[in-house]
C-alpha cells in the first residue's frame, strides 16, 4: 500500500462538492478510481476539475472547503491500492 | 453625494474613482485581503479591508461593505459591474441603511434578472423578443410541448440564470429529451429554481447591444455596440457604432431600447442586449442589463459621454443631462479585452507575478487597468487586466491604431490574449466586419489545427 497525494496543479479556491448543494465528490473512507474527481480548483472564475490520480481509499483531505490552495499544494491522501 | 463607496475592485474600481474625483465627490475603496496595495485602493481617498481573498468572503459580502461604508461616512454605493451589481437584494440592503444606491431601483433589477419577466416588461413594451416560451417550463413532456412553437434548434435557459451559464443548445427533440432533465437539475442546484426558458437558436446572429440613460422620468440612448466576437460566451472585442449595420435597423433598435426603459422607468446606465439575424434583419430582445458594462468605454469615446459620472449625477438626485437630439456617435471605436489567460494553452487563466508592464498611450488610446509593474495577478477573481480601447475617425483607423496600441503594450511574467487580438486584426473577416456570434470560436478551432 503506497500513499498518494492528490496535488492541485494551479493556484485558487478548494472545493470538495460541485455546488454548495451537493454532496462532496469523496468522502474519507470511500474507495476512488484513479480518474475520479476528488475536488475543484477555482481560478479567476473557472473550475478545474482535480482527479484521484490513482485508485484506492481516500484517507483524509488536508485542506477545509474553501480553503485557499496554491500551485503544487497537496489537498488529500489516498492510500494506493 | 460627498462620498461614494466602490463596491468592487480591478479596472472598474480604478474607474468608478476617477469619475467620482473629477467630480468632486471623495471615494472609499474596499478590498479583500489579496488586494490590500491593489491600484483602487490607493487611487481612493479612503480604503476599507472587507475580508479575506475569498469573493464570497469579501466583495460578495454584503454586511461586510455595509458596515464599511457605515464606518467610512460613504453616502453612496456603486456596485461596479459583476460581484452584487445586479443583485437585487443588495441594492435594496444599500438603501434601506440610508445610502444612496448607484443604480436602477432594486425592484427593477430583480425584473430584469428573471429572463421570464424581462421578456414580459420587453413584448409589453413594443420590444421583438426572439420565438420562445412566455413562462418557465418545468419538466421534458411541458418542453417538448413548447418546442412545437419555439422551432428547432432551440436553446435550454435557466429561467433564474444569468451570464450564460448552463446554457444549451438542442438541434431536435431527441435532443431536448436528453438535455432537459440534467439542464433543470443544474439550474435547481446554481439558483434554486429548476425552470427553464426555451427559445429558438438564431443561427448566424449579431449580437448588438444598446446603451441607455434614464432618470426614472425619461431616457436616452447612446447608440449600440457591436459585440459578436465572443469566446464561451464572453465578449472579447467590442466596437461601437456597429460597423456595416443598417441605419433603419440601428434605430429601430435604439428606439425600442427607450420604450423599454421608459416602460420600467428606469433609473441610472443600463443596457438593452439583442440578437440581429444579418439574413433578415430581424432583432430580438435578449436581456437588459442593469448596471455598467465592461465595455463601456467605447461608447464614450464614440459620444464624448462619460457615462460613469452621468451615473453618479443621476444617482445623486439630477435629471438626466444628455439630451436625444445632442448625443452624436462621431467616428468608431474599438475595445481589446486583454486578459491573464494564456492562448496557446486553451486560455488557462494566469495568474502569478507581474514585472515590467508597458501600457499603450498616445493620440486616441486609452488604456483601463489595474495592472501595474511588479504587482501580483490574484488567482481569486477575473482575469481581465487591462482594456485598451482606441478611436479613430472611422473604422479603418480605429483598426489601424488598435494594431499599434497592442504593439505597444507588454507584460512580462504572465502569458496574456494580448497577441491574439494583433492575428485578428489581420484576418480579412475582422477587416471587413462580416462575423457573427460563432466567428472567433470557429477562428481559434481552425486556427489551432493549423498549429
Amino acid at each position: 500500500m503506497a500513499r498518494h497525494e492528490v496535488v492541485s496543479p494551479i493556484p485558487g479556491v478548494f472545493y470538495r462538492r460541485a455546488d454548495p448543494g451537493s454532496d462532496p465528490f469523496v468522502s474519507e473512507g470511500q474507495q476512488v478510481g484513479a480518474d475520479d474527481t476528488v475536488c475543484l480548483v477555482e481560478v479567476m472564475k473557472s473550475f478545474h476539475q482535480v482527479s484521484a490520480g490513482t485508485a484506492g481509499t481516500m484517507v483524509e483531505f488536508l485542506v477545509e472547503n474553501e480553503d485557499i490552495v496554491e500551485a503544487g499544494q497537496a489537498v488529500a491522501v489516498i492510500e494506493a491500492e | 453625494m460627498k462620498r461614494l463607496l466602490v463596491a468592487n475592485r480591478g479596472e472598474i474600481a480604478v474607474r468608478i474613482i476617477r469619475a467620482a474625483r473629477d467630480l468632486g465627490i471623495s471615494t472609499v475603496a474596499v478590498h479583500s485581503t489579496a488586494d490590500a496595495t491593489a491600484a483602487h485602493v490607493r487611487l481612493a481617498d479612503a480604503a476599507v479591508e472587507i475580508g479575506p481573498p475569498q469573493a464570497s468572503k469579501s466583495y460578495l459580502a454584503v454586511a461586510a461593505i455595509l458596515d464599511a461604508a457605515r464606518s467610512s461616512g460613504a453616502d453612496a454605493v456603486h456596485p461596479g459591474y459583476g460581484f452584487l451589481s445586479e443583485r437585487a437584494s443588495f441594492a435594496a440592503a444599500v438603501v434601506d441603511a440610508g445610502l444612496i444606491f448607484v443604480g436602477p431601483d432594486p425592484a427593477v433589477i430583480d425584473q430584469m434578472g428573471d429572463k421570464v419577466r424581462a421578456r414580459q416588461l420587453a413584448e409589453a413594451a413594443g420590444v421583438p423578443t426572439v420565438p420562445g416560451t412566455r413562462g418557465g417550463v418545468d419538466d421534458v413532456a411541458a418542453a417538448v410541448a413548447a418546442a412545437t412553437d419555439v422551432g428547432y434548434p432551440l436553446m435550454l435557459k435557466a429561467a433564474a440564470g444569468g451570464g450564460g451559464r448552463g446554457i444549451r443548445v438542442v438541434e431536435h427533440e431527441a435532443g431536448l429529451r436528453s438535455a432537459f432533465p440534467a439542464a433543470s437539475k443544474e439550474a435547481a442546484a446554481a439558483f434554486g429554481d429548476g425552470r427553464m426558458y426555451l427559445e429558438r437558436f438564431v443561427q448566424r446572429a449579431r449580437h448588438i447591444e444598446v446603451q441607455l440613460l434614464g432618470d426614472g422620468d425619461d431616457a436616452v440612448h447612446l447608440r449600440e455596440r457591436e459585440c459578436s466576437l465572443q469566446r464561451r460566451r464572453q465578449k472579447v472585442l467590442e466596437e461601437a457604432t456597429a460597423p456595416g449595420l443598417d441605419p433603419a435597423v440601428a434605430a429601430a433598435m435604439a428606439s425600442a431600447a427607450v420604450r423599454l426603459a421608459r416602460q420600467v422607468g428606469y433609473r441610472g446606465a443600463g443596457t438593452v442586449e439583442f440578437l440581429l439575424d444579418e439574413a433578415t434583419g430581424e432583432f430580438f430582445f435578449i436581456e437588459m442589463n442593469t448596471r455598467i458594462q465592461v465595455e463601456h468605454p467605447t461608447t464614450e469615446l464614440v459620444t464624448g459621454v462619460d457615462l460613469v459620472a452621468e451615473q453618479l449625477r443621476i444617482a445623486a438626485g439630477e435629471p438626466l443631462r444628455p439630451r436625444q437630439d445632442d448625443i452624436v456617435a462621431r467616428g468608431h471605436a474599438i475595445e481589446f479585452r486583454v486578459n491573464a489567460e494564456d492562448p496557446s494553452r486553451d486560455f488557462l487563466p494566469s495568474p502569478g507575478n507581474v514585472g515590467r508592464v508597458v501600457l499603450p498611450a498616445g493620440p486616441w488610446v486609452r488604456v483601463d487597468t489595474w495592472l501595474e509593474p511588479d504587482s501580483t495577478i490574484p488567482p481569486f477573481y477575473d482575469s481581465l487586466l487591462a482594456k485598451i480601447i482606441v478611436w479613430g475617425e472611422d473604422r479603418e483607423t480605429a483598426v489601424r491604431r488598435g494594431r499599434r496600441a497592442l504593439a505597444e503594450f507588454a507584460v512580462e511574467g504572465v502569458p496574456t490574449t494580448a497577441g491574439l487580438f494583433t492575428e485578428l486584426l489581420g484576418e480579412p473577416w475582422f477587416t471587413a466586419a462580416e462575423f457573427h456570434t460563432g466567428t472567433l470560436e470557429q477562428w481559434l478551432r481552425d486556427r489551432k489545427e493549423e498549429q
